[in-house]
C-alpha cells in the first residue's frame, strides 16, 4: 500500500522533471532535469522491486546510480569545454 | 520485531514522498537555474535516503537486497551532491546568472564577484 | 498497479520521443535520448527483461549519451533550420512506413500469450532442460551463452567490427595510428578538485561492480556485454575529469586496440578447441568430463571474451572521439 504510494509519486516527480527537460530553458535545466530523472528512475526501480517481489531488480537500480553520475560530469565537461565559443542557450 | 519495522519503513516512505512532492514543486515553479536546482538538490539527497531506508526496512528473507541498497544509498550519498555541485559551477561557468523573483532579469551581483 | 506503472512510462516514452523531433539544439537532443534510454530500461524492467534492462541502462542511458556529446562537443552545438523546400518525400514516406509498422502490430500475438511463436518453438525446451544440462539459474546467460553461443559470437564480431571501423574512419592518410591520442601536456584552467576527488574514491568500485556484473551474470542479470560497457564507462570517467593524456597513459590506446582482438580471439579459440578434439564449433563439453562443470567454464570463458571486446571496443571509440574533439579544440 505504501510501497504502491511512493511508486505514484516518484511516476509523478519523474512527469514534472521531463515537463522541465522539455521546457528548458536553458541546458543546464535539461541536464539537471535529466539528473533528476536519472534519480528517480533509480528509486522507482527499487520500489517496484519490492512491489513485485523480485530483488534481482536492484542491480539495475545501481547501474543506473552509477550511469546518472558519469553522464552528469559528461555534460558539465563538454560544455566547459565549448563555452568559450557559445552561449549558454540551447 | 516486524511489528517496529514495518510502522517505521512506511513512516519512511511516506516523508521520503513528501519531500520528493516538495522538491518537484520547487522544480517546477522556482524562478531561476539556481533556485530550482536548491529546491531539488537539497531534497534529493534527504529523500532517496529516507526511500532507500524505508525500503531496507521492508522484511526480505535474505539479507542480499539490503546490502545492495546500502551500495545503492552510498553511491546517491556521494554521487548526488558532487552532480548538483558541477551542474552550478558549469553554470556559472557558462553565464547563467541568477534571476529576480519573476526570472525576467538577472540581479545585479555586489561587486568583486565575477 | 503494474497496467498504471506501463501506461504512465508509455506515455513518457512518446513524449521524449516527440519532444526529440521538436527541439533544437543538439545538447538537449542528446539530453532527452538519455532519458529515452532510462524509460526504455524502465519499461523492460516492468516486463521482467531484465538482463535487457540491464543492457539498455548501461548502453542506451549511459555510453551512447556519452558518446553522442563528445560529437557534440566536436561539430558544435547549433542544429540549423531546414532551409528550402518542404521534404515532400519523406513527409509522405515516414507516415507510410508508420502505418505499415502499425498493421504489423496486429498480427503480434498479445504480450505474455502462451502460443506465441516464440514461446512454442525452442524456448519451452531451453526453460525446461536448462536447469540439468546447464545447471545455473539465470536461463537468459545459458541461452546467450550456451545454447546460442554461435549467434552470440557473431554480435561479439559486430561489435569488434564497429571499432575498427570508427578507427579507419577517424585516422587520417599519411598518419599512422591518428585516432590515437597524442600525448599533449595537460592545461586545465579550472582543476575539478571535488569532482576529482570524489570519483577517485568511486571510480574503484565503479570497476569492482563490472567484476562483479561480469563473473555474476550466471546467477543474476548481467554478463560480459553489461561489465564490460559498465568497465568502459569507469575509464571514461576518469578520462573526462583528468583529461586525455592522463587516462592514455593509465590505460594506453594500443594495448586497449589489442584487447578488443584478444576478447573476440577468446571467443573463437574456445570454439576451434572443440572442433580439435572432434566436437562440433563451441560444444563445450571437452573443458571437463563432467557436462554441467564443462558448461560452466565454457560460459565463464566465453563471457570473459566478451567483456574484453565490448570494454576495449568502447574505449576505442571514446578515444577516437575524444581525440577529435581536442584536436577540434587546438
Amino acid at each position: 500500500m505504501i510501497l504502491a504510494l511512493t511508486v505514484i509519486v516518484l511516476l509523478l516527480v519523474m512527469v514534472v522533471a521531463l515537463l522541465r527537460a522539455f521546457a528548458g530553458p536553458n541546458v543546464f535545466d535539461r541536464v539537471l532535469a535529466a539528473n533528476l530523472f536519472g534519480t528517480k528512475t533509480v528509486l522507482l526501480i527499487a520500489t517496484i522491486s519490492y512491489l513485485f517481489g523480485s530483488p534481482d531488480f536492484l542491480d539495475i537500480a545501481l547501474v543506473y546510480a552509477l550511469i546518472n553520475y558519469i553522464s552528469v560530469i559528461g555534460v558539465l565537461r563538454i560544455t566547459e569545454l565549448r563555452n568559450e565559443q557559445q552561449g549558454a542557450d540551447g | 520485531m516486524s511489528a517496529i519495522l514495518e510502522p517505521l519503513s512506511s513512516v519512511c516512505l511516506l516523508l521520503g514522498s513528501f519531500l520528493l512532492l516538495t522538491g518537484a514543486l520547487g522544480f517546477l515553479r522556482f524562478a531561476d537555474f539556481y533556485a530550482r536546482l536548491h529546491a531539488c538538490g537539497v531534497t534529493e539527497t534527504l529523500a532517496t535516503a529516507l526511500i532507500i531506508l524505508g525500503l531496507m526496512l521492508q522484511a526480505t528473507d535474505s539479507a542480499l537486497p539490503q546490502f545492495k541498497l546500502l551500495l545503492i544509498l552510498l553511491f546517491v550519498l556521494f554521487s548526488s551532491p558532487t552532480a548538483s555541485h558541477a551542474l552550478a559551477k558549469a553554470a556559472w561557468n557558462a553565464g547563467v546568472r541568477p534571476r529576480d523573483r519573476r526570472g525576467r532579469r538577472d540581479i545585479a551581483l555586489p561587486p568583486g564577484d565575477r | 498497479m503494474e497496467l498504471l506503472v506501463n501506461i504512465v512510462l508509455l506515455i513518457l516514452l512518446v513524449a521524449t520521443a516527440g519532444a526529440l523531433v521538436v527541439v533544437r539544439g543538439l545538447l538537449a537532443s542528446t539530453m532527452l535520448t538519455s532519458v529515452y534510454g532510462l524509460l526504455c530500461a524502465s519499461f523492460f524492467v516492468t516486463m521482467d527483461a531484465v538482463d535487457v534492462a540491464f543492457t539498455e541502462a548501461a548502453v542506451g542511458a549511459g555510453v551512447s549519451p556519452l558518446l553522442l556529446l563528445l560529437t557534440v562537443a566536436a561539430i558544435g552545438r547549433g542544429e540549423p533550420r531546414p532551409v528550402g523546400a518542404l521534404p515532400v518525400l519523406a513527409i509522405v514516406l515516414v507516415p507510410v512506413t508508420a502505418a505499415l509498422l502499425i498493421i504489423g502490430t496486429l498480427d503480434m500475438p498479445p504480450f505474455g500469450s502462451p502460443d506465441a511463436p516464440a514461446h512454442t518453438h525452442v524456448a519451452p525446451r531451453y526453460l525446461q532442460l536448462s536447469g540439468e544440462e546447464i545447471g545455473i539459474p539465470n536461463v537468459v546467460t545459458s541461452v546467450l551463452a550456451s545454447y546460442r553461443a554461435f549467434d552470440t559470437l557473431g554480435e561479439v564480431l559486430v561489435i569488434f567490427t564497429a571499432g575498427v571501423a570508427v578507427l579507419l574512419i577517424l585516422a587520417t592518410p599519411g598518419q599512422r595510428g591518428s585516432a590515437r591520442p597524442r600525448y599533449v601536456p595537460d592545461n586545465h584552467r579550472d582543476p575539478h578538485t571535488i569532482l576529482q576527488i570524489v570519483s577517485r574514491i568511486l571510480i574503484p568500485f565503479i570497476l569492482l561492480f563490472a567484476l562483479y556484473v561480469q563473473f555474476h551474470g550466471e546467477y543474476g542479470p548481467g554478463g560480459g556485454f553489461q561489465a564490460g560497457v559498465i568497465f568502459a564507462s569507469a575509464i571514461i570517467l576518469y578520462g573526462l575529469l583528468y583529461g586525455l593524456p592522463t587516462v592514455c597513459r593509465v590505460v594506453r590506446p594500443a594495448v586497449v586496440e589489442w584487447l578488443s582482438a584478444v576478447g573476440v580471439l577468446i571467443f573463437g579459440i574456445t570454439g576451434v578447441f572443440a572442433m580439435l578434439s572432434g566436437r562440433p564449433f563451441l560444444d563445450y563439453s571437452v573443458f571437463a568430463d563432467d557436462p554441467v562443470t564443462a558448461q560452466h567454464i565454457g560460459i565463464l570463458v566465453v563471457e570473459l571474451g566478451v567483456g574484453i571486446t565490448v570494454a576495449s571496443v568502447i574505449t576505442v571509440i571514446y578515444y577516437a572521439f575524444a581525440n577529435q574533439f581536442e584536436t577540434a579544440e587546438s
